[in-house]
């Protein structure tokens, strides 16, 4: 594949493994949390690029499938008792599933109507959870402590996700590019720009945008038992919170919607600028207000984001920045 | 017979945009399609490729019923169509797009070969030093060619023209139409939607009129010049100027 012979798309992963391994040579508690925050948006907005940024499908409601990758995979690990990698991959699994089933009935609306049903599935998701008893209800699951110990007690296990959210983020990225280059992603990128035309050239547009609904949704369902792992416990109205999935919105637009690179710089961007406004005493209380008006300025003024400004100003950019 | 159309009707609501309209079209023909707007000509390249079911009727293509076959379904099997309003991949390079065509369409290519094959249809029709601009920065006589360009670059059987010459000059007319009788020698089947006239008496070995959404004549392009009825459609009444001149046809049409 010569796609891959593009510099950029490595420089890009180098620069994640660069940040990822900082917390590593630094061995500072403090700097890991904040990275992991960092990759954790990246790996996010990146995914969420896949359906928003290549196919033109705005997801409102995308933090659903990382909420129930969440619940999926404790339940996995407290109930069942499963090891965590088969946790994290039941996580992805279901979520996989959820944005497969949702594809096939919801991707035939078109426009501001799929924005709209997908917030409703967070909420639906929600209210189920709610009253579900096997997923502990309104009280949600707490992780039992004893399972910590199978991976070397708390303080390691911290590490442990760690190193997977590093992993994780890279296979986000790698995904991402790998799909942009290939055929499947041409298709995708065909149905964002006129999908009529799209059809008629011979996309199967059911199908691709279903895919891409799927392929979007795994890894958030598979990072999401990880943060929840690491949190110890899940609650249905922290694992479906809808703003997150704004925020999420904010940073791929932010960088770049369609561009392998922006959600990347976004997603590092939108948490750098949150880091500041929630220790701004002043501005903490506001952080979203703020989050709101960044995105009507984006889509104001750059609303092809910051990588594709750039990609418009100096077309050269295009063969080296992904 | 490459294409058969039985008895196809399409309403929308009360509107009846095409009624029981039938032609078959042999391989290696320019078909011409013409009639006064509105008349339901593009309705018939919707039905056909797939965009939307017919009411009633057949479509028979390549000897396999079609009918109600979703448009990427009928590109599949070999049949590609250009836009009367152009549909570019405005953000996609002008390669790129035509690679659209090569990758879904009846060949369905891999990356790598469809993009061999866009650049010879961009250097056939002329686009190959447009190859790396994006889409949207063609003028409407490149974008025109672009969607012929993509169209054929699946290696269609058939493929249907939606009005490619309108909009362009005289001299882009001739050479467009040099570019279509070259693709019909590369043995695909054509029919075209056209209203420049001329061109679609030259180039067609038949041509089908609509008006009104009916089938109101066919034949070769001397049959149809010298149809009492065509010229109806498209000038009104051929007896009204000998009426006028008559003097008593002004009070009768008034009348109507």
């Amino acid at each position: 594949m010569n796609a891959w012979r593009t510099p950029g798309i490595w420089v890009a992963l180098l620069v994640i493994l660069a940040i990822g391994l900082m917390p590593i040579v630094l061995k500072s508690d403090a700097t890991r949390e904040v990275v992991f925050t960092v990759l954790l948006s990246v790996a996010l907005a990146s995914s969420l690029n896949i359906i928003l940024g290549y196919t033109g499908y705005v997801s409102f409601g995308h933090i659903v499938f990382f909420g129930l990758g969440g619940y999926v995979g404790l339940y996995a690990l407290n109930v069942v008792g499963l090891p965590l990698w088969m946790a994290i991959s039941a996580g992805g699994l279901a979520a996989g599933l959820l944005a497969f089933l949702l594809g096939k009935a919801i991707l035939r609306l078109r426009g501001a109507y799929f924005a709209l049903a997908t917030i409703g599935i967070n909420e639906a998701m929600r209210a189920f959870v709610i009253n579900f008893p096997a997923f502990g209800g309104a009280i949600g699951i707490s992780l039992n402590f004893r399972i910590y110990r199978e991976y070397g007690g708390a303080t390691s296990a911290l590490w442990l996700t760690y190193y997977l959210m590093v992993a994780f983020t890279l296979l986000a990225v790698a995904l991402s590019y790998a799909i942009k280059t290939s055929k499947f992603g041409l298709g995708l990128i065909a149905i964002r720009e006129n999908e009529d035309a799209a059809e008629v050239m011979g996309v199967v547009t059911p199908n691709a945008k279903t895919w891409a609904y799927v392929l979007s949704a795994i890894i958030p369902g598979m990072v999401g038992v990880l943060f929840y792992f690491k949190n110890g416990n899940i609650e249905p109205g922290d694992a479906f919170r809808l703003h997150f999935s704004i925020e999420l919105l904010v940073m791929v637009m932010l960088g770049g919607f369609g561009t392998v690179v922006g959600p990347i710089l976004g997603a590092a961007g939108y948490q750098r600028l949150r880091g500041i406004l929630l220790t701004t005493p002043v501005l903490k209380d506001i952080q979203l207000v703020v989050a709101g008006v960044l995105l009507l300025l984006i889509i104001l003024f750059i609303p092809s984001g910051a990588v594709g400004w750039l990609r418009h100003r100096f077309p050269k950019l295009r063969q080296v920045l992904p | 017979m490459i294409l058969e159309v039985q008895n196809v009707s399409k309403n929308f609501g009360g509107l009846q945009a095409l009624l029981n309209i039938s032609f078959s079209l042999p391989e290696h023909q320019i078909l011409g399609l013409i009639g006064p707007n509105g008349a339901g000509k593009t309705t018939l390249f919707n039905v056909i490729n797939g965009v939307f079911p017919p009411s009633r009727g057949t479509i028979l293509f390549r000897d396999e019923d079609i009918t109600g076959l979703k448009p990427y379904d009928i590109a599949r099997k070999g049949m590609a169509r250009t836009h009367q309003i152009v549909k570019p991949l405005n953000e996609l390079t002008v390669r790129e797009n035509v690679m659209v065509g090569a990758c879904f369409g009846h060949k369905a290519l891999g990356l790598h070969q469809a993009r061999l094959v866009a650049d010879e249809v961009l250097e056939f029709l002329g686009l190959n030093n447009r190859a790396d601009q994006i889409a949207a920065s063609l003028n409407i006589a490149q974008k025109k060619r672009l969607e012929m360009a993509r169209a054929l670059a699946s290696q269609p059987y058939l493929l249907l023209l939606d009005e490619v010459l309108a909009g362009l000059n005289p001299s882009e007319i001739a050479a467009m139409v040099e570019t279509i009788l070259q693709i019909r020698q590369q043995g695909v089947t054509i029919i075209m939607i056209e209203h420049v006239m001329h061109a679609v008496m030259n180039v067609s070995d038949r041509i089908i009129v609509l008006d009104y959404g009916q089938q109101i004549a066919e034949g070769t392009p001397e049959e149809i010049a010298h149809n009492p009825k065509v010229i109806e459609a498209y000038l009104g009444d051929p007896k009204l100027a000998q009426r006028l001149q008559e003097g008593n046809g002004y009070g009768d049409t008034r009348g109507e």
